[in-house]
């Protein structure tokens, strides 16, 4: 990555001066500063946009929690009388206009600490960040596995990068060869079987041939002694349907754009005056092709990202993964519209900050992008 | 002279005819074409296709794999016929397992009059494609001709996927031209006028776009009220996947918009005083229609893989109501597939549907790009 700080469409001979010490310097330019400072700020209101889009949908369901608690109090036997009913929502605070409700809601979520006393002691469930269905606070349920959530999508995206940025330097090199009719064939497929459907017949084929469906991330050893050294090769085996799965539509994705964009850059002018020059065919491809190349590839990784969270949410329930997806489906199912609220928008946020990673990353691969400002 | 006429054709010719004459070259656009015909007309005549109804079911065949065709009984050539299924316990293991009965054959006959229904919701009918004879050959009863094999309550599967492609098929359909419209002219306001619209047009798309794709569609679908109608429901779910759908072509429109606004034609067309929805669309967005047709067909394919997954999940339609998610729904565990292969023959038919979708998707695009 020394030479980033060059412009990526700069001739071939001009390369020969630049090297991390320029990178360096170059990242600390003040357009650079700039751009990154504009792109932090425009970070809040998008922030601010999640949140009352996520507002939304955990106040869509009919009725609220204070009429879901009557029915289950109803269930219990206990008759509960309309006035009683009007002080829960005045406590809960739903009796409130809509944007006080925002405002509550963006508070509690925020800003109320776990274990205060305010939490524990005097409203563990007025609060609205509390779990009906685990009863404890969101965030503490989030949090159990977020890190294998992360976790999960970092490896399979590591996958997705190691296995189709070759690829596609191939495909592209050697174009209309066999092998590179077959990737495309793959592609193709990759991005049209439903993930979850691959998730079954995979599961399927793995018990049919090895009597084991690797169903779920852990075994029960593991689940008891937590996984160590000796047992990783098991961890990895069981890896490996997820990071088919999940990883494989994102793969071709990835090849098909990548394989396109070497298409063109071969075709440019500067790389018959490098091949002219008498360049290794090796150095234009890798230097000057495939750097080029990478520019809307680094672009696409918040989109990857989001397509990442979306495609390990139905597989992780199918393959009974224990990353956030089910417990989403759970928090969905029993109308638990709080958790769902808080898992959808930290993979939002998730999303927008690998957006925000990726513009910066452009923007310092690219100078181009600081200039005109926008970049997206 | 033909050279000629073929080279004035060419240049006299309309932007759509260009791109028809480059689609009807792309081999595998028009296989795709002809293939997602086949599977249309399938689900609009379901109910004459498939031999059993929505509601039909038999408990002895539960879970029964595809009913075996056979031309010879004894030896002898009868024609095409099925035998019914009955219960064989196994001595050892005490297993039930369905068995053949070849005592006696029940013939396989076309044009059969069996469950009624409304041919386009009109006409009412009770005409089926085909269907087995109700007596076998030594005056038995009730076999059936389970093509797919049945589901855990014994319904015939192939009838199932037929049908069930009327609401797999439509969904991604409508909601893909709904979001068609809504992108539009959510993009051409965004485009357009710019300034502050176009910032805050923009950032809703950014955020919708953030936010992936299925976790919100779930939680939009778990926010569909429980109990409500079929139809109700297929309106709820269209609503759902354009909702989601519409930003990719609000984002094209108003690229589009921002390079062709400053064209010398629409600033003749603006002193002329010409309005501005007429500028929009009368002279902008026919401008870069087949782009967006293009870009319409490529969005069809996620919304096919979005209805699935939703029914799939429970969160969509539901039964007896039924569509392809709904059907795989059967073939949720390690252990179903494994006992019930068949039950996995609806994943055919989406990855067909959804291959097609990409195909055809891909040859308008070579088609309508005109530096090709």
């Amino acid at each position: 990555m020394e030479e980033n700080a060059k412009t990526i469409e700069s001739p071939p001979g001009s390369e020969a001066k630049s090297g991390f010490g320029e990178a360096v310097s170059n990242f600390f330019k003040k357009d650079l500063v700039q751009y990154i400072i504009k792109r932090l700020l425009m970070f809040i209101p998008t922030l601010i946009l999640i949140s009352i889009l996520v507002f939304f949908v955990i106040q869509l369901p009919p009725g609220d929690y204070v009429s879901s608690e009557i029915a289950a109090l109803a269930t219990e036997g206990e008759l509960v009388d309309a006035d009683y009913a009007a002080q829960l929502r005045a406590d809960y605070g739903l009796d409130l206009p809509l944007w006080k409700q925002y405002v509550k809601w963006v508070k509690d979520i925020i800003w109320t600490p776990t274990n205060s006393a305010y939490f524990r002691l005097y409203n563990s469930h007025h609060n609205w960040k509390y779990s009906f269905a685990y009863k404890r606070d969101v965030w503490s349920v989030i949090k159990d596995r977020l890190g294998l959530t992360i976790g999960v999508t970092f490896i399979i995206m590591l996958f997705q990068y190691v296995v189709s940025l070759p690829i596609a330097v191939y495909a592209s090199t050697h174009q209309y060869s066999v092998g590179d009719y077959i990737s495309s064939i793959i592609g193709f497929l990759g991005t049209a079987i439903p993930n979850f459907i691959l998730a079954i017949v995979l599961m399927y084929l793995s018990y049919k041939w090895t009597g084991n469906a690797n169903v779920g991330l852990f075994s029960q050893e593991m689940l008891q002694n937590g996984v160590h050294l000796y047992n990783f090769g098991e961890f990895l085996k069981r890896m490996t349907i997820p990071i088919i799965v999940i990883g494989t539509s994102g793969t071709c994705g990835i090849i098909r754009s990548v394989r396109a964009q070497m298409l063109d850059e071969v075709a440019r002018q500067y790389t018959l005056t490098a091949r002219a020059k008498g360049v290794s065919e090796g150095k234009i491809i890798m230097k000057y092709c495939f750097r080029a190349a990478m520019n809307p590839t680094v672009s696409g990784l918040g989109g990857v990202l989001s397509s990442l969270f979306s495609g390990s949410t139905v597989t992780a329930m199918v393959l009974n993964m224990q990353i956030q997806g089910p417990v989403l489906y759970k928090a969905l199912q029993n109308q638990d519209m709080y958790l769902a609220g808080a898992i959808v928008m930290i993979q939002a946020v998730l999303v927008v900050i690998g957006i925000l990673l990726s513009d910066i990353a452009l923007a310092f691969l690219d100078p181009r992008i600081r200039y005109s400002g926008g970049g997206r | 002279m033909a050279k000629i006429k073929s080279k004035e054709d060419y240049y006299l010719a309309s932007q759509w005819t260009l791109m028809l004459r480059k689609l009807r070259k792309h081999q595998l656009a028009r296989v795709s074409l002809l293939v997602l015909l086949v599977l249309y007309l399938m689900a609009l005549f379901a109910d004459f296709l498939g031999p059993y109804g929505l509601d039909e079911f038999d408990g002895l065949y539960r879970n029964s794999s595809p009913t075996k065709v056979h031309t010879t009984f004894n030896g002898e050539r009868v024609g095409l016929h099925v035998y019914k299924l009955t219960k064989s316990i196994n001595r050892e293991t005490f297993e039930v397992s369905l068995v053949e009965d070849t005592s006696e054959y029940y013939k396989i006959k076309w044009f059969v009059h069996g469950t009624e229904y409304k041919i386009l919701g009109l006409i009412p009918a009770d005409l089926h494609l085909f269907g087995v004879s109700d007596t076998g050959s030594n005056g038995g009863t009730g076999a059936k001709i389970y093509l797919f094999g049945a589901d855990s309550l014994g319904r015939d599967i192939f009838s199932r996927v037929l049908l069930g492609a009327r609401i797999s098929l439509t969904i991604p359909f409508a909601s893909a031209i709904i979001s068609f419209f809504l992108g539009i002219a959510i993009g051409s306001i965004s485009g357009y006028f710019g300034g502050i619209t176009d910032i805050i047009i923009q950032r809703i798309i950014e955020v919708i776009g953030a936010v992936p794709q299925i976790p919100l569609w779930m939680a939009l679908s778990a926010a569909i009220p429980p109990g409500i109608s079929t139809i109700k429901m297929y309106f709820y779910m269209t609503l759902i996947l354009s909702f989601i759908n519409w930003t990719g072509m609000a984002r094209t429109v108003r690229g589009k918009f921002l390079s062709l606004k400053n064209e010398d034609y629409v600033m003749a067309a603006r002193l002329s005083g010409v309005s501005t929805w007429k500028i929009i669309w009368k002279h902008l967005v026919p401008g870069f229609m087949s782009y967006l047709i293009v870009s319409m067909t490529l969005g069809i394919p996620g919304s096919i893989v979005g209805e699935t997954s939703m029914s799939y999940l429970g969160l969509g339609i539901k039964s007896p109501a039924t569509s392809w998610g709904v059907l795989l729904q059967e073939a949720s565990s390690v252990t179903d597939v494994a006992s019930h292969p068949h039950k996995l023959i609806p994943i055919i038919f989406v990855t067909i549907t959804v291959l097609a979708f990409n195909f055809l998707g891909d040859g308008l695009r070579d088609a309508a790009d005109p530096y090709k």
